[in-house]
């Protein structure tokens, strides 16, 4: 015991020492007795000395103040005390910078010491002190311990280079310790090899574009030959360096998987998945005719499975990852079923990701034996393990058609325990078995009736009513069973209450006669009580739809719901593919990207795959899109995970196919006519006859080919510096506040709100981004789909700082309208894709045609006229805008300001008409005639266009502008 | 890429000691630790992995310790947890038993170590036997010039030191198979593997290059030998003296040893074996009142073998109580405190049925939690035989001096992970 004796004879001390006149308290009389001792001249009584400081120091202790007298003990022959006051150093040196210096002179002597082993630990020790004035001094050293004849100095000397870069990077860049670094990875001894690589992918790593591994075929066979040379941890260095290499094609990618392959007989777990890593990569590459590629997949098979006889937490790590393989390449563990059944001995993390891959791998084939195993592991005691077996037997009936009947008759016996947490789980999954196979086990709705009183889990409940509305028509008393949850409505979740509901409106369109008073009840509990907005909206919705048209109301309400899909909880494929190249890391422990978790992983830059040879696509790809060789063989569909699909669920209902629901479909009428196509040219060529503006109509034509891209680039240059046309300045235009594009949700924590408006000729899309998640957020980009009118970013999406969490920026993105063409529906649909570090996300939003009227939209008089006969009565769309109390000069003042000109005005009767013009980026003009009545509230709106299509959205721009 | 510090810490999260390896993680963060652990065991949702903000703290837990190692990086998690477990091996290799009071009692070793094991977060010597070379308990007695790093720490063979001699020139070889099974309570087996081990007790002078040669298939049929039984390994892993090139090109074990004591290899089998001990189990148990059980223990292997040392670990309800028992052979205890009946036999030959029956009392008021369904364990050792029916064909050894060494080997197949559910 000789520490405990150390503490006790330090406190005795301590006591005598209390009223010394230097310190007032007992711990500092301890200190000053232990200087007394370390300055002592018996070897023995010092040595004595410092341990027992060290002993202080590790129960912590502050003993800093005995800095000077530590360092003096430091020449020392003793290498026992040489590293207890090197220890010291390192713990203390920080706080104490100045007398930190006092060291250097013996550090600097004992990296000439004729022992190696003196001179490795004093350089070692060296690159631990993080005091800048130390590190000056470093450098001799260094220098002289990179080159040092002893191996052990030279690869200790290897990893000080790593530490220094740490401490300051623009040190080591000038004295040139990066290129001696580089030499060492062809040094004769593995060791040093191995730390020299380990020492640069770490710097590497801080500094993604340094390019400092450069990595090239003939560096990559040094590798290799000293992969079969060093250590266990050497291998592991080596291999993950291996990792970020991007063979040049599938010969080179084969043979480095021929020399890495026997790894995979390493007895140390990280060594095997490290080797994983690399063989999940460079398969990638490798033609999957070639008969290698079949013998590789069987090779990793049986370390795969090995791994599981490996401590608990290292099976955590080797099951999280396999999770990641089998989603990548089913076909590696699919007949490795059995050893992922749960021991009754595993640890809980072990038991949940065993269950996660069993689902993942049932097949057919397997499946009675996995229903058997489930059913086991749902009458065990730990609930969370229970209920996602459950949970996973009502995924393998979705996934395994052939097995659902069992799958649904092993759910009832579970039902049957009644046990309650179990009876929820299964009510839940049962639902969802309904969803995939309609009209087939609804004999079983009775038992679930049954169990009713016991579900208090919200979910549990929500399933519950869904079932109950869903077949309404089966339930004899479905009224008794609704009302029932109707008496506590407002203590019930939001989840519960929609799905409450949308059951009632159910029940009601289908057994109408005896439900009136309830779906009453319910509504105005919904609307009246409630003070949740989602809530209050669906039920005004049900509300109108049942006042105005029952018929519809059936149409959407009781349409048909898409099927779901067979995989629930699949990562989203670019994901997946990141994944895979941090095989073995945290990262794939988590199943998110380093950038994710890592703070100030800014920049780096999220891994690949390669893409398979011949597929002509780089890796370093920037498109979104998965790299061709990347596609699994049956990529399939990602749907939300369970926790979502109820909300999708309760979605459903309202968003049925428009076609069935013609009273809800705006009354758009869509001509077949190709709006930007075919038409365009009529509409040009009516132009042409007489116009003056003609020029400059030709000038900013949308060009559909590609080809003359020329044309309409400087006209949006025009566009940009046409501002003297606006002497009196449009800069009143209405813009529409911003509304949510993108919530937080959906994108991983980003929310983007954002709108549009047109500032002096330059149509603006204005975005503020709000960063909600944990971690900061960076490399933003933006990208468009084609849309109707050729939107598309002028120039990147500039987000200058990371936005960190909870921070928001705001962006003005002016947009050209020269980018390619897709006719939209609705026609102002743009579809956005925003990229950040985590991932990239899409949405779609709608802008207001108004942003497309340019300012030169004043017609001649007498082309207007002509214009007007010229176009087709057909294409006339006649609106009524009420409720709008603008007097007609206002109205023109004001429509003015968003580009629409008044061209005359007539009085005729008391009412003012006015004619207008619209011209649009692309040329095509809008003419208007508006007829105000004096006294009346009521504007008429008649439009005339050649392209049908935009009169809505003129009217609706006419709408906003003059109500706002 | 790897920790940023090592803790070693006692239960109640105390730091016994630390090193703190690149200086990037707060070392107070460590205080998060072991109330965010005890949260999650509330919650039953332990992970080997923990987050606090930034800071990740990977853990193994040993004896009366934890582990811990922190991160704020993509650490490579694996080897994170291989290096805390060498950890574990080199500390009960140099301390005997690793614990609060062996960590204490040496801490100046340990802070040695911790600064030789591993520099700036990378794993370097581990080898226990190398490190006692140059880092010893009695550190007193190295002085300065004396004490030099050995060649072997930064040598391709890195585990085995040169100049060792020995009198008599000798390798053990014990061949261990342990069977793994998992049965049903219907009585199917559900799954059963074999995972052999061979285990090296090397006395060997000088720097010998061993063969070994096994009657593997994959070797029979590349060199087109066909007689004789083969065995087909699933999957080998070898001590890291083994040159893996070479077995993958022409399945040749050659190797230089370690010296003393080591595992050389492990293998697995994937053949569906059939359970050597066969248990049959009825457990009644009557609410309120009593619990009555009976289970028959079969020998299913060669009658000429005999079976050491058979324990089977039969589970009881937690409130069981006043037990009775019944043995055709050995005998039964009751351990309460894991509850558990366990039905020692001595010796029980191969062929053999023998029978045990218990009985207990339950009381009258019952428990309202749960209780899991443990399965029935088995132990036993069967010397002299493999399942797998692999067999050490040679050992080759070959040293520059030329001395003639014996390989002595030993088999012996026991139980693993042996488990057989029942239904109550």
């Amino acid at each position: 015991m000789e520490w405990a004796s150390q503490l006790c004879e330090n406190r005795h001390i301590g006591s005598k020492m209390t009223d010394s006149k230097y310190f007032t308290t007992t711990k500092k009389g301890e200190i000053f007795e232990l200087k007394a001792e370390l300055n002592s001249d018996k070897k023995e009584k010092k040595k004595e000395a410092v341990k027992k400081v060290i002993a202080s120091m590790t129960v912590g202790k502050d003993v800093s103040a005995l800095f000077p007298d530590v360092v003096n003990c430091m020449q020392t022959d003793n290498l026992e005390l040489k590293k207890l006051v090197y220890l010291y150093l390192m713990n203390y040196a920080k706080s104490q910078p100045d007398m930190a210096i006092m060291a250097v002179n013996t550090f600097v002597k004992d990296c000439e010491d004729p022992n190696p082993l003196i001179r490795a630990l004093a350089v070692r020790t060296m690159g631990c002190i993080r005091v800048d004035k130390i590190t000056e001094y470093l450098c001799e050293p260094l220098r002289k311990c990179l080159k040092d004849e002893d191996p052990y100095v030279r690869k200790t000397a290897a990893v000080c280079v790593a530490k220094l870069h740490d401490i300051n990077a623009q040190l080591v860049e000038d004295q040139g310790f990066l290129d001696t670094l580089k030499d060492l990875i062809s040094d004769s001894n593995p060791m040093v090899v191995a730390n020299a690589v380990a020492a640069l992918s770490e710097i590497a790593e801080s500094h993604p574009n340094s390019n400092l591994l450069d990595l090239n075929p003939q560096s990559i066979n040094k590798l290799l030959t000293a992969l079969n040379e060093c250590t266990e941890w050497g291998q592991i260095f080596i291999l993950d360096c291996l990792a970020n290499y991007t063979p040049r094609d599938d010969r080179e990618s084969q043979s480095i998987c021929e020399r890495v392959t026997p790894r995979l007989s390493h007895a140390n777990s990280a060594v095997v998945l490290s080797a994983v890593k690399v063989l999940m990569k460079f398969m990638e590459m490798l033609p999957k005719d070639l008969d290698y590629y079949g013998t590789l997949l069987k090779k990793l098979a049986p370390p795969l499975v090995t791994l599981l006889s490996a401590e608990p937490e290292l099976q955590y790590v080797a099951l999280r990852n396999i999770n990641l393989i089998v989603q990548k390449r089913p076909e590696i563990l699919k007949h490795e079923m059995k050893v992922f059944f749960v021991k009754y001995n595993d640890p809980i993390y072990v038991k949940l990701e065993k269950l996660d891959i069993m689902i993942r791998l049932a097949s057919q084939a397997n499946i009675a034996q996995v229903l058997a195993e489930l059913k086991e592991y749902a009458t065990e005691v730990d609930v969370d393990f229970v209920r996602k077996a459950v949970r996973a037997i009502g995924r393998c009936a979705i996934k395994v058609e052939q097995s659902a009947e069992r799958c649904v008759s092993t759910l009832l016996d579970l039902i049957q325990t009644k046990v309650n947490y179990v009876v929820q789980e299964a009510i839940v999954v049962i639902k969802d078995i309904f969803r995939k196979y309609p009209n087939k086990y609804e004999s079983v709705i009775a038992t679930l009736c049954e169990n009713l009183d016991s579900l208090d889990e919200p979910e549990a409940r929500a399933a519950m009513i869904w079932i109950v509305g869903e077949y309404a028509e089966r339930i004899d008393n479905a009224d008794e069973l609704l009302e029932s949850f109707l008496e506590g409505f407002h203590d019930e979740s939001t989840q519960v209450q929609l799905q409450l509901l949308t059951a009632i409106v159910k029940l009601f369109l289908k057994k109408p006669t005896e439900t009136q008073e309830l779906v009453q009840q319910v509504l105005s509990l919904a609307t009246q009580d409630s003070d949740n907005p989602d809530l209050r909206d669906r039920g005004y919705i049900y509300w109108r739809l049942l006042s105005t048209d029952p018929v519809a109301a059936k149409e959407v309400v009781l349409a048909e719901k898409p099927l779901i899909s067979e995989e629930t909880d699949l990562i989203e494929p670019t994901l997946l593919e990141e994944l895979i190249c941090h095989i073995g890391t945290l990262a794939s422990v988590y199943h998110k990207p380093p950038s994710a978790f890592v703070e100030g992983s800014r920049g780096v830059q999220h891994r690949r795959l390669p893409a398979r040879a011949g597929s002509g696509e780089s890796s370093e790809s920037p498109d979104v899109g998965q790299p061709v060789g990347a596609v699994p063989d049956t990529p399939p569909a990602v749907i939300p995970s369970q926790g979502d699909l109820l909300g999708d669920l309760l979605n459903l209902d309202l968003a049925p196919p428009t076609s069935s629901a013609p009273t809800v479909t705006p009354s758009m009428q869509m001509g077949a006519m190709d709006l930007l196509g075919g038409g365009l040219d009529s509409l040009l060529g009516g132009d042409i006859a007489g116009s003056p503006a003609m020029g400059a109509g030709l000038a900013s034509a949308p060009v559909v080919m590609p080809a003359s891209l020329g044309a309409p680039v400087s006209s949006g240059l025009d566009d940009l510096f046409d501002l003297g046309g606006g002497v009196g300045m449009p800069t009143g235009a209405f813009v529409v506040p911003k509304t949510i594009w993108l919530p937080a949700m959906k994108a991983k924590g980003l929310e983007i709100s954002g709108t549009f408006a047109r500032r002096a000729g330059v149509i603006q899309m204005e975005l503020s981004l709000t960063n909600k998640a944990m971690s900061v957020m960076t490399d933003f980009a933006i990208q468009f789909n084609r849309n109707s009118f050729g939107l598309a970013p002028a120039g990147p999406l500039q987000v200058l700082t990371p936005l960190s969490p909870n921070q928001t920026t705001e962006i003005s993105l002016p947009l050209s309208n020269v980018g390619p063409v897709m006719k939209m529906e609705p026609l102002n649909n743009l579809q956005v894709a925003v990229k950040n570090n985590i991932d990239v996300f899409y949405f779609s939003c709608q802008y207001p045609i108004s942003i497309l009227f340019v300012e030169e939209g004043k017609m001649e008089r007498q082309v207007f006229l002509a214009t007007w006969k010229d176009i087709p009565n057909d294409n006339e769309t006649q609106y009524q805008i009420k409720d709008c109390h603008l007097n007609s000069d206002a109205a023109t003042t004001r429509l003015q300001s968003s580009n629409i000109f008044t061209i005359a005005k007539r009085t005729v009767e008391g009412q003012d008409m006015l004619y207008q013009s619209i011209k649009l980026t692309n040329g095509i003009w809008v003419l208007v005639e508006l007829r105000v009545q004096t006294g009346s509230p009521n504007y008429m709106l008649s439009v005339k266009c050649r392209a049908p299509e935009v009169a809505q959205l003129v009217y609706q721009c006419y709408e906003m502008v003059l109500k706002n | 890429m790897s920790a940023s510090a090592v803790f070693v810490l006692d239960l109640k999260g105390k730091v016994l000691i630390c090193r703190n390896y690149k200086g990037e993680v707060d070392m107070a963060e460590i205080d998060h630790f072991l109330p965010l652990l005890m949260q999650q065991e509330e919650e039953g949702l332990l992970c080997p992995v923990i987050s606090h903000g930034h800071v990740h703290f990977l853990w193994v837990k040993h004896s009366n310790l934890y582990l811990v190692a922190t991160t704020n990086k993509n650490a490579n998690a694996s080897l994170v947890y291989a290096f805390l477990y060498k950890l574990v091996e080199v500390f009960t290799e140099y301390f005997k038993e690793l614990e609060e009071e062996s960590i204490q009692d040496n801490f100046v070793v340990v802070y040695e170590l911790l600064d030789e094991l591993m520099d700036f977060g990378f794993p370097q010597t581990t080898d226990s036997k190398i490190l006692q070379e140059y880092i010893t308990q009695e550190g007193t007695k190295l002085e300065v010039a004396k004490t030099r790093v050995p060649t072997t720490v930064t040598n391709a063979v890195s585990w085995r030191s040169e100049g060792i001699k020995y009198k008599k020139n000798e390798v053990f070889i014990d061949v261990i198979e342990s069977i793994n099974v998992l049965v049903n309570a219907n009585g199917s087996v559900m799954s059963s593997d074999i995972v052999g081990s061979i285990k090296l007790k090397t006395m060997l002078s000088g720097m010998p290059e061993l063969r070994l040669g096994l009657n593997d298939r994959v070797l029979f049929s590349l060199t087109g030998r066909d007689k004789g039984k083969s065995v087909t390994m699933e999957d080998v892993k070898f001590h890291q003296c083994v040159r893996l090139s070479r077995f993958e090109s022409d399945r040749t074990i050659s190797f230089i040893p370690p010296d003393g004591e080591s595992e050389l290899m492990s293998y697995r089998i994937n053949t569906h074996v059939k359970p050597l001990v066969w248990i049959e189990s009825v457990i009644e148990k009557f609410s309120h009142s009593r619990v009555e059980i009976m289970v028959k223990a079969k020998g299913q292997f060669k009658k000429q073998s005999v079976a050491n040392n058979v324990e089977v670990r039969v589970p009881v309800p937690s409130d069981a109580d006043s037990p009775k028992f019944k043995t055709s052979t050995g005998h039964a205890k009751y351990v309460p405190e894991k509850n558990l009946v366990v039905w020692t036999i001595k010796s029980f030959p191969g062929g053999k049925e023998f029978l045990m029956r218990a009985h207990f009392g339950l009381p009258s008021v019952e428990k309202d939690e749960m209780e899991g369904k443990p399965p029935i364990t088995v132990k036993f050792e069967i010397p002299y035989f493999t399942v797998s029916g692999i067999q050490v064909r040679y050992m080759k050894i070959i040293e520059k001096s030329g001395y003639q060494a014996l390989p002595w080997v030993r088999y012996i197949t026991q139980s693993g992970d042996y488990q057989l559910r029942t239904n109550q």
